[in-house]
């Protein structure tokens, strides 16, 4: 700044030129500044969120043994698969990965099923009560995991469901309902009542509305809901370390803590194993980022 | 309006319809089940001395909480636990709201940025907590490699086991997971300021930080604030990147006191004094709870 105003020689220039643009235009200048601007500071904020991710790639295929000797500060001078072709034959990967997705699968399913009536009374009948349920909907999204993973553990032991996949997708479906319900009673408040008032008036009674006319219609949402769902299950770990302790029911955010600790060494293992932790629920999420960003802004914001 | 219609529609059946219980009872079960009784379960727990392997040993009354509060580390956790949710929700809010007023910004892709940005949120906490340890490794992560290449650093750092930096370096990790949520939330709100208003307020003669004081942050300051509480919650709640990446160490410099409460009851095997540090985080984050609630039920009110 201070450099070109030094610049005096075709000062004149400079003062007429307001007088031959448009009213308005002498911010064109700094608004294309700010617009490059703009555009620097969004490709640095991508980098510092996806940055880690491509490190994490690139460290998966790069040879161990480079890693070792130089860690990060040079590039891998090839490129190698080894990594993951160890992790399925050395480790129980194989195992969370199955484990994964049999809950998680499970969870959405279930769950799906569970949301959705939940959702369809919420936001179709008008019920005694329906304040209150949406208020404990609310409520049971907040409860520390802490405080319930404690008594959770010994009923589940009780009911000898520890260390099964069963006792995990029962917890899961209760902790991914409420906010599925959410995504759910948002979508189907969005969609013309008039619809199911019209079947309803033709006779229908409320199963036959719904079995013809909202599922149906309700698709896109299910396909939201259900893949929150499967987020929340192939990330939760808190829940999954505390009630799984084998190989049977170990799913990969365990494994991967395991790992974390037997596999310090082996960063082109465990970044292996991380992309492949990733890659289900990032691509899910990319898939339905539009309804899934909106679902959460709604939820977290209406109550 | 549509609740009227609806209320007029089922209003004959309102006193009691078995359909509309068929429809909920599923969530009512599943949250009676696995959430309202293991609540009750974990107070009555925190009265008592139950082991993991003896089971319950006896009616304690209040010993676990006396215990709890005389114990001289008992400060530390607190203190950690207001430092890493202070610290990380601080960094999430200013970087947040930062990162929302950018992408409210008109540019190209500006959908793809958005979804990308959210990457963080859909990825398992174990795998955020993968990635950080391999980038902040001592010896060969990448930020030490730069950072020295760049002669900001003479000796590499050992972010996560050195007391001084350990949690520091956790809430910034943590505010890096949760930036990206904190700033679509606040995007939605930004969306939704009515253009008319900030129309009529430049012809008033508005400046842009003038509208911005006026229109924009009195109509987006309610989703601020619900934003701001749920994460305040969540944050609180969150201890798997402290489980995994420093266990709450170095010692307990990193020992919030729900991971404390989880490492009483399955590290040390005390479930009864567990318990009881969950009961007592439950209670600082009835407050919290709180005030979210009323926070939804007057901006619901409001609609």
């Amino acid at each position: 700044m201070t450099s070109s105003t030094l610049v005096t020689t075709d000062g004149l220039h400079t003062v007429r030129i307001p007088v031959v643009r448009p009213p308005g235009s002498r911010f064109r200048g700094l608004r294309r500044l700010g617009r490059v601007g703009l555009y620097v500071v969004i490709v640095g904020w991508l980098i510092a969120t996806l940055g880690p991710y491509l490190v994490m790639l690139l460290t998966s295929f790069t040879p161990g043994k480079e890693l070792i000797a130089n860690g990060m500060s040079k590039l891998p001078s090839t490129l190698s698969v080894r990594g993951y072709i160890e992790l399925f034959q050395t480790t129980a990967f194989l195992a969370y990965m199955r484990n994964s997705l049999v809950t998680a699968l499970c969870t959405v399913l279930f769950s799906l099923i569970v949301a959705s009536a939940a959702a369809i009374s919420l936001s179709r009948f008008r019920f005694r009560g329906r304040t209150a349920l949406l208020t404990v909907l609310l409520i049971a999204q907040l409860f520390p995991a802490v405080l319930l993973v404690i008594p959770l553990s010994t009923m589940l032991k009780t009911g000898h469901l520890l260390d099964s996949p069963v006792g995990l997708v029962l917890v899961y479906t209760t902790f991914a309902t409420p906010f599925a319900t959410y995504l759910l009673k948002g979508f189907l408040d969005g969609l013309p009542p008039e619809l199911d008032e019209a079947a309803t008036v033709d006779g229908c009674s409320k199963f036959q509305m719904v079995r013809h006319i909202l599922l149906p219609l309700m698709r896109p949402g299910l396909t939201a809901a259900g893949t929150y769902i499967f987020i929340f299950s192939w990330n939760e770990f808190l829940y999954a370390l505390t009630f799984t302790s084998t190989t049977a029911s170990q799913t990969i955010p365990v494994g991967l803590q395991l790992f974390i600790g037997d596999y310090q060494v082996r960063w082109d293992l465990l970044t292996a194993g991380g992309v492949i932790a990733a890659v289900p629920v990032l691509l899910g999420f990319m898939l339905v980022q539009k309804q899934l960003i909106g679902g959460l802004a709604a939820g977290a914001v209406k109550g | 309006m549509s609740a009227t219609l609806a209320e007029g529609r089922t209003g004959a059946k309102r006193r009691f319809d078995p359909t509309i219980l068929i429809f909920v009872s599923p969530t009512l079960i599943l949250l009676f089940v696995f959430v309202a009784y293991p609540f009750l379960r974990a107070i009555w727990l925190s009265l008592t001395k139950t082991t993991l392997l003896g089971g319950t040993v006896g009616f304690v009354g209040l010993d676990n909480f006396i215990e709890l509060f005389q114990d001289p580390q008992f400060g530390t956790f607190v203190a950690n636990s207001v430092f890493w949710t202070v610290g990380g929700v601080g960094l999430q809010l200013v970087f947040g709201v930062i990162g929302a007023l950018l992408l409210n910004q008109r540019f190209k892709l500006r959908g793809v940025v958005r979804g990308l940005a959210m990457i963080p949120w859909a990825t398992p906490s174990v795998l955020v907590a993968l990635i950080w340890l391999w980038l902040l490794d001592p010896n060969r992560g990448l930020i030490n490699t730069v950072l020295e290449r760049m002669g900001l650093m003479a000796d590499p750092v050992a972010w996560l086991s050195d007391p001084h930096t350990a949690l520091p370096t956790l809430i910034a990790i943590d505010a890096w997971q949760g930036i990206p949520f904190f700033a679509v939330m606040v995007l939605a709100a930004l969306q939704a300021v009515p253009e008319e208003l900030k129309e009529s307020a430049r012809t008033d003669g508005c400046g842009v930080l003038g509208v911005f004081r006026h229109v924009v942050v009195p109509s987006i300051l309610p989703t601020v604030l619900i934003t701001l509480v749920l994460r305040l919650i969540w944050t609180a709640n969150y201890i798997d990147l402290a489980y995994v990446l420093t266990g709450g160490g170095p010692g307990i410099a990193s020992t919030t006191i729900p991971l404390q409460s989880y490492l009483t009851a399955y590290k040390q095997g005390q479930m009864g004094n567990g318990a009881a540090y969950a009961v007592i985080q439950a209670v600082i984050l009835a407050i919290l709870v709180v005030i979210y609630l009323r926070l939804t039920q007057t901006k619901g009110a409001k609609r």
